[in-house]
């Protein structure tokens, strides 16, 4: 019943075990480099400058009995934001949100993406909720629809409902300021409409 | 000022070329007295880069904004404390901070391994030097914190708020005592590698090294969960994020070669296993720095990145880890290990805890990394979430709990497996009463935390067992147990000390995840709601002014049998110069529950709050105290004072 100690007597062959760590590491540091190639917040949309997928979601159940869902877009640029209420990154960008909202104007919708409503429900009455329209998008579905890669992500679609851009991860006051703001003024007075301060119209 | 320490640190550079370059030279042509040169090399070194710290944190606390670290990331109203601590909450600060300490470490092998044999202590401290080198080049070339900026500009730009906290005065330096500190390890492995000999005296010297950066990195861990719980102002206190496991990785891996080392040391076995990781925990350390700063997972810890610096810590990463398993995969095959051992027996019962954490350590491995391969490969995006850790974690740690009593009595070579469960008894009763009734007093659907309570109870009360064993309590009078409680070698008081710290941090973390209350609502000032059996009245919001922040206050009554018992405060602070937005949560703490309150936004003429009660959350920190604890204790133990005992150094030589 001992049991020998594992480097006893092993043939030559079992030389090559020892190079599986550094084989493991070749691979990991392969994708690593991968990694650093590509710019993670960056990443082409292919939806950009095409209309915005046909969708319906349903309301988180206590918020609202509207929901959200393709015909809300349209008539003045927007923001589809895709949050969950289980991802970090999300709380650190709500209060981004909630200044975009409140301070500028902009109307933020919300795709609640794979959460338990009641955990939604706790996330806006607990940090507040600056969103105009929210579906609830349990299976993911239609955030398929709108190729989202991960939690959060937003867009900026036109007063056409045409997706102008895509932002990956969590919005600092700085991204907004440097990229969201100008392009949705810019689409503002393209549309021809003035800056809002009516935020959610018919809201709460 | 600020170019005498760019100067030092450029200085700090060559030595630390030097401190690799001459060991490595004069142990080829075995020349002890170049050799040698490498401690007066650590100990310039040492001195150097401190000056070069104390420089970069004079100009921050001086307000120098021609500095443009300082400019980038302070502000002249920031009270003194963040302007000291944000000297290293920043990329390039904090490089500064992670090479001193490598300096520190370099420094304190150089004080204490004189005994060690000079040829071993020689090239310990030249792969000391060239970790060191490595850095200083980094910071040197692409994170330089000794920029000028001209012309110099009025004010800073501040410092994040979440950041603007003592925690940031603590965590990092004692993370990177814990990240820093293992590179000693891989030192020591890498010399064994070299002169191709691995011998229990190799463990005795490496133990130390080990379970100081071991201990540290508990506290850092633990302190950096606490500080998030606290902060970030919705409780948690874990969120399996990529920088937390980048922490953790390391821990768990440390944790395994504190275990297999003993083992090394007292049994000359588990050599090959023991190098590689010494070697993987260094290497999940600088895998930690390098996701971080490298911005390739996104995280809410990341430092603002550059791809530059990215490909540069890769590069870093190569060599170091690359080298070192190249090196591995050549040598390791010769160590041989003799002893035999039956599998129920101590050594026994520590592959089985290396195997475990082992699986642990890769298990976190995988979740953090699997989304960046996965895209690699098909081009898709997912995120790696708690629900896939509490699935993959949770089986690991049940066995691992489980065993970790029984290993801890277990005899070295061939154990009395049923002497050990028999003596055991009480904590098996224990275990099984106190997480029934936990079952009972909560809702049977909810077993995990029962199954938590449970294994939590198991190991610290099999751990107390242990300690009764030893002083032979009720056994012999009581006087003479007491007698030998205070005689006991401190590494057996360490060792319960630090298993207990294990089990109360798991019944801390079951308890707090399936018995916390929460109540969200709106409260209109002078309203009261009831939370688990207090009374809570909201008295309403005043305005506050702090000094680089303007808050809205909300106070709090706490009232226990309508007497009230405490007040607490939440904050929604604004930051001004930031332009940004905290919350500080109201938090009272007592061993047996937290109340957590949170004030939320304006709702019509009242406000949303939080209110949370948190049952022994408090006890997942305490857990880590009690590790570090023995940790402490166990390095005060003679038997690991490296510089002290001649004898141990007459044997030293004998074996040199």
């Amino acid at each position: 019943m001992a049991m020998a100690s594992s480097e006893t007597e092993r043939p030559q062959r079992a030389r090559l075990l020892y190079l599986i760590p550094v084989a493991v590491f070749l691979t990991v540091a392969a994708a690593l480099g991968w990694g650093l190639s590509r710019d993670a917040s960056v990443l082409p949309s292919a939806l950009i400058g095409k209309p915005a997928p046909d969708f319906s979601l349903p309301p988180i159940p206590g918020r609202d009995e509207r929901g959200f869902s393709r015909a809300d877009l349209g008539g003045r640029p927007m923001l589809v934001n895709v949050w969950a209420s289980w991802c970090v990154p999300c709380r650190a960008e709500h209060p981004v949100l909630t200044r975009l909202a409140e301070e500028e104007g902009v109307i933020v919708n919300g795709l609640n993406y794979k959460d338990k409503p009641e955990d939604a429900m706790a996330f806006l009455t607990g940090l507040g909720d600056p969103f105009t329209y929210i579906g609830q998008d349990l299976d993911g579905r239609v955030a398929i629809e709108w190729g989202v890669y991960g939690v959060p992500e937003t867009f900026v679609v036109d007063a056409q409902g045409i997706i102008r851009y895509k932002f990956v991860g969590p919005m600092t006051w700085q991204d907004v300021e440097r990229k969201i703001l100008p392009l949705i003024r810019e689409l503002e007075r393209e549309a021809g409409v003035a800056a809002a301060t009516d935020r959610k119209e018919g809201a709460s | 000022m600020i170019e005498y320490g760019h100067y030092a640190l450029v200085l700090a550079f060559v030595v630390a070329g030097l401190q690799f370059l001459l060991p490595t030279v004069g142990a080829a042509r075995r020349d002890e007295v170049l050799v040698r040169m490498g401690s007066q090399a650590a100990w310039l070194q040492f001195a150097l880069v401190t000056f070069a710290f104390a420089v970069l944190i004079r100009a921050h606390i001086t307000d120098d904004f021609s500095v443009r670290n300082v400019f980038e990331n302070s502000h002249s109203s920031k009270p003194f404390i963040y302007k000291f601590a944000g000297t290293w909450g920043n990329h390039e600060g904090s490089l500064v901070l992670w090479v001193w300490i490598l300096a520190l470490f370099g420094a304190g092998i150089a004080l204490f391994g004189r005994n060690l044999p000079t040829m071993f202590a020689g090239r310990v401290l030249s792969i000391q030097g060239l970790i060191a080198f490595g850095f200083y080049a980094f910071m040197l070339f692409t994170s330089n914190a000794f920029e000028r900026l001209d012309p110099a500009p009025l004010d800073g730009r501040g410092l994040n708020p979440i950041l603007q906290d003592p925690g940031l005065a603590m965590h990092p330096p004692m993370l990177y005592m814990g990240y820093v500190g293992f590179s000693t390890a891989y030192a020591f492995a890498m010399a064994a590698l070299i002169e191709g000999r691995v011998d229990p005296s190799w463990a005795r010297w490496l133990r130390p090294w080990v379970l100081l950066a071991w201990t540290f990195l508990t506290l850092g861990i633990a302190l950096g969960s606490w500080w998030a719980y606290y902060e970030l102002g919705w409780g948690g206190y874990w969120f399996w994020d990529p920088v937390e496991n980048a922490s953790f990785m390391p821990w768990l891996a440390g944790t395994a070669l504190l275990h297999s080392a003993i083992v090394l040391e007292k049994r000359n076995t588990l050599k090959n296993w023991t190098i590689l990781l010494a070697i993987l925990t260094f290497s999940l350390s600088l895998l930690g720095t390098f996701l971080v700063r490298s911005g390739v997972l996104t995280s809410v810890h990341a430092f603002a990145n550059d791809p530059e610096r990215g490909v540069f810590i890769l590069l870093l990463l190569a060599v170091a880890v690359g080298g070192s398993l190249i090196l591995y995969a050549w040598r390791a095959p010769a160590m041989q290990s003799s002893a035999l051992f039956a599998p129920i027996s101590r050594e026994g019962a520590l592959v089985l805890n290396n195997l475990l954490l082992a699986t642990a350590c890769a298990t976190v491995f995988l979740g953090t990394l699997y989304p960046l391969g996965l895209e690699a490969l098909t081009g898709d995006k997912i995120s790696v979430g708690p629900p896939y850790y509490n699935a993959t974690f949770v089986p690991i740690m049940v066995p691992m709990l489980l065993a970790l009593p029984v290993g801890a009595m277990l005899a070295w070579k061939r154990g009395d497996l049923l002497g050990v469960l028999q003596r055991l008894w009480v904590a098996a009763v224990a275990a099984l009463a106190i997480g029934l009734l936990y079952l009972g007093l909560l809702d049977w659907r909810v077993p995990l935390g029962a199954l938590g309570v449970t294994m939590g109870v198991w190991v610290i009360v099999g751990a107390l067992v242990e300690l009764a064993e030893r002083i032979q309590l009720f056994r012999i009078p009581l006087a003479r147990s007491l007698r030998r409680l205070v005689g006991l070698p401190r590494w057996a008081v360490a060792l319960v000390l630090a298993h207990m710290g294990v089990g109360l941090t798991v019944v801390g973390i079951s308890v707090s995840a399936t018995g916390q209350i929460e109540r969200i609502l709106v409260m209109k000032p002078g309203e009261t709601v009831e939370l688990a059996g207090y009374t809570v009245r909201f008295e309403g919001v005043e305005k506050v002014q702090g000094p680089n922040w303007v808050a809205d206050r909300g106070r709090f009554t706490v009232l226990a049998d309508g007497e009230p018992v405490l007040q607490l405060y939440s904050d929604r602070r604004f930051y001004p110069v930031e332009q940004q937005r905290t919350t500080e949560a109201g938090i009272a703490t007592n061993p047996w529950r937290d109340l957590y309150f949170v004030l939320g936004d304006r709702s019509g003429d009242g406000w949303t709050v939080r209110l949370y009660y948190n049952p022994l959350v408090f006890w997942i920190w305490g857990g880590a105290v009690f590790m570090a604890l023995g940790g402490f204790i166990s390095l005060s133990d003679r038997r690991l004072r490296v510089g002290a005992p001649t004898p141990a150094r007459a044997a030293a030589l004998a074996r040199a």
